[in-house]
């Protein structure tokens, strides 16, 4: 039977005022509170474990052992981070959860913090959506309201205050130990890893740090138990998941499913590709996975399958991109973007993206030199598992990946520009002339 | 790089070193309030910023002595945080930033044609301001709402699915003083102060405005009630035999016809998931939708 969609985090997205603990609660919010008070916090950490949930923010490491990993409590204080630095190209899910239901979050916040011994935990969310920032403040001033947040909670005897911190732009942040280092008030650049957080973390105490989807997917996991959860996905990828899609499909948006959902099913609920055109490449999960083909609408969108498919899981954002697009615009985008954002701090990413970048420019106004494929891949070869964290190795992926499987648009970049291969007006969703060529507008974004 | 040529400042074009008393006294109340949130008083430097952002309109030097005289830091050390995040501007800001996304989707959407026209428009480029001080314009990175593309943000609230004239107009709007509504957001899009001051973790009383999500958001929440999919039941609440999609809902009974009516019925046998019994089911939703 075909997999069909299975909104959890997103059934009452289109409630009345569903960002208000009312509708939380007439939804069956809270329930997995008032459960988990009653239970172990151990137990708590074993019920994660067993549930198979895997980090929703794109590294996929089982969340119940990075709970696990926590030292023995010493007396001092621990620390939940949740990483709300939602930033990935493509990648939108997050955002639109805690604009819709942040109640979701932060009950999950509070079952963790509970399952794990913490007393003050952290959302870092990035400062680029004021509204949602307003949200999560909103949703917390009504949750110490209700006594689920402050002291002796719901008369349990257990203490937690939260604090919703806004980020000020920048997407290393989203990079956990980067996250911690700018919550401290620093640059975000990320930290020599180990120790990792769960022993040296925030303030230097023993952190966890998990993405909003993850930590939102708790809750559900108390009220209907591992079993529960593991009826979704497959064996290793379990649960539910939100697919994000977006680009050239007739209707982009976010569609919750189990994991091994592939996306043949999902474009088919998505309207298919826009106008009927054919499907070029897409991303599995944002930028930094490699690029995908058609000949992977099958591939089941689970950690397994999507690895062993030669990309990586990631954060499900699928970006969809027809046969009207230029790989080599698309890439030399991204590469900027990776440029842009790279934090400085090693020098195969600082210089890797740079060079990278300079590259993809010429390659796209058609100015490429015949060495210059053999040139990306031998710089992706030295930025790839030698940059201080895995934004320098994202970097490499659209770039291998986009090569591996359209070496001919890139050879093709030595001779003629890639809007004269690939008229710009014809990918875009509305009718206009350029006014100047997109070789023009290559490099502007310094 | 070229040697800047030096121009003496003119009057209202340097920098102002220090706040009055009253200022200064609500900004370190302010401070008070952000500090207090945290366990390690550093940690309020980023939302400080913020603060400072709301005051001036840009990290002024005079902020970046407030923030470091409130911290116990160097100027030098808040000046280095200060210019790694792209949100804190070293310049004045207009009223309103007009940020276009700019990454790979949108811009392949149509980001770069909105960017090209709202250039040439305004006659301003990349982080430059209109004369009359309203509007800077930025091109950003991916601001998480890639199902609206082409999108754009202004003051950090979305505008979703533009067009370079519907951004155009948007601009035309911010620069006559008229109000600007975002697709999804807040009733009005507020000035860079304002929403500065909101950054710096002080509610404006917004937060209850605007949508819960927009279309594109609820595109499969929709359609899966629609089809009566759901997830698996919690153990112990009420199966709405099977699937639970009725119960997961929380709806009343729906009226013959209805989303949710007769035609919503799990399957329960080979037959109902047949390919043909689907293709049935999507012509009778189809129907519905009419």
């Amino acid at each position: 039977m075909a997999t069909t969609l299975a909104p959890v985090l997103s059934a009452h997205w289109d409630a009345e005022r569903s960002w208000t603990m009312e509708t939380y609660e007439a939804h069956g919010g809270y329930r997995g509170l008032r459960r988990a008070l009653d239970m172990q916090p151990a137990d708590l950490v074993t019920m994660v474990k067993d549930s198979g949930l895997r980090g929703r923010g794109g590294a996929g490491f089982p969340t119940g052992m990075k709970w696990g990993f926590l030292p023995a409590p010493d007396g001092g204080p621990r620390y939940l981070v949740v990483n709300a630095d939602e930033s990935e190209p493509g990648t939108c899910k997050d955002i639109p959860l805690m604009m819709a239901s942040p109640q979701h979050l932060i009950e999950g916040v509070i079952i963790t913090s509970f399952a794990i011994g913490c007393h003050h935990a952290f959302i870092y969310v990035r400062g680029e959506v004021v509204h949602v920032y307003r949200r999560l403040l909103r949703a917390v001033e009504e949750a110490y309201a209700k006594g689920y947040l402050g002291k002796d909670i719901l008369g349990s005897g257990y203490d937690l205050e939260l604090t919703v911190h806004a980020g000020a732009g920048a997407y290393i942040c989203g990079e956990e130990t980067a996250l911690l280092d700018s919550l401290e008030g620093l640059r975000g650049q990320p930290r020599l890893k180990p120790p990792f957080p769960a022993v040296a973390g925030l303030y230097a105490r023993p952190t966890v740090v998990n993405n909003v989807e993850s930590v939102a997917s708790v809750p559900g996991i108390v009220v209907g138990g591992a079993d529960w959860f593991k009826q979704m996905g497959t064996e290793r990828s379990t649960g539910h998941g939100l697919f994000s899609l977006s680009g050239h499909v007739t209707r982009p948006g976010q569609y919750e499913a189990p994991l091994g959902i592939t996306l043949r099913e999902l474009l088919d609920m998505a309207g298919g590709m826009r106008g009927g055109r054919a499907l070029k490449f897409w991303t599995p999960g944002g930028s930094s996975t490699p690029i995908f083909t058609a000949e992977h609408l099958d591939v089941p969108l689970d950690y397994e399958s999507v690895g062993a498919a030669g990309s990586m899981l990631g954060t499900r954002a699928l970006q969809i991109f027809d046969e009207t697009t230029s790989v080599v615009r698309a890439v030399t985008r991204w590469i900027e973007f990776y440029k842009h954002e790279s934090c400085g701090k090693c020098t195969p990413c600082r210089e890797g993206t740079f060079w990278l970048a300079q590259i993809m420019q010429r390659l796209e106004r058609g100015q490429g030199t015949a060495a210059d494929i053999d040139l990306l891949l031998d710089l992706c070869d030295n930025i790839l598992g030698r940059a201080f964290c895995a934004l320098g190795d994202g970097a490499t992926s659209p770039v291998t990946s986009a090569i591996q499987y359209f070496r001919e648009e890139f050879e093709a970049g030595c001779h003629t520009p890639a809007d004269v291969l690939f008229p710009p007006e014809r990918s875009a969703l509305f009718d206009y002339t350029p006014r100047r060529t997109g070789a023009a507008l290559a490099g502007v974004h310094a | 790089m070229s040697v800047e040529e030096l121009v003496p400042r003119g009057e209202g074009q340097a920098h102002r070193t220090a706040y009055d008393d009253e200022t200064r006294a609500r900004l370190a109340a302010d401070a008070a309030q952000i500090v207090a949130r945290y366990p390690q008083e550093r940690s309020a430097l980023l939302p400080m910023l913020h603060l400072v952002q709301a005051e001036d309109g840009y990290v002024s030097p005079r902020g970046i002595a407030f923030c470091a005289a409130t911290l116990g830091l160097t100027t030098a050390e808040v000046s280095a945080v200060a210019t790694f995040y792209t949100q804190y501007k070293r310049h004045p800001n207009g009223d309103y930033t007009v940020g276009v996304c700019t990454n790979t989707l949108c811009a392949v959407m149509g980001g770069d044609a909105i960017w090209e026209h709202l250039c040439e428009h305004t006659g301003v480029g990349h982080d430059e301001t209109t004369p009359d001080g309203k509007v800077t314009l930025e091109r950003v990175e991916c601001n998480a709402a890639c199902d609206y593309a082409p999108v754009v943000m202004v003051n950090w609230e979305f505008l979703d699915n533009q067009t370079p004239q519907s951004a155009a107009a948007v601009v035309d709007a911010l620069r006559a003083g008229e109000k600007v509504v975002p697709t999804r957001g807040a009733d009005e899009v507020v000035t860079f102060k304002e929403m500065s001051r909101v950054l710096a973790g002080f509610l404006d009383g917004r937060a209850d405005e605007g949508v819960g999500a927009g279309e594109a958001t609820v595109r499969g929440t929709v359609l899966a009630r629609e089809k009566g999919w759901s997830a698996p039941a919690f153990p112990g609440d009420e199966p709405a035999t099977g699937t639970g999609a009725q119960a997961a809902a929380g709806a009343a009974v729906p009226r013959p016809g209805d989303e949710q009516s007769s035609a919503e019925r799990p399957a329960t046998t080979a037959r109902d998931v047949s390919p043909e019994q689907q293709e049935r089911k999507q012509a009778a939703s189809d129907a519905k939708e009419q």
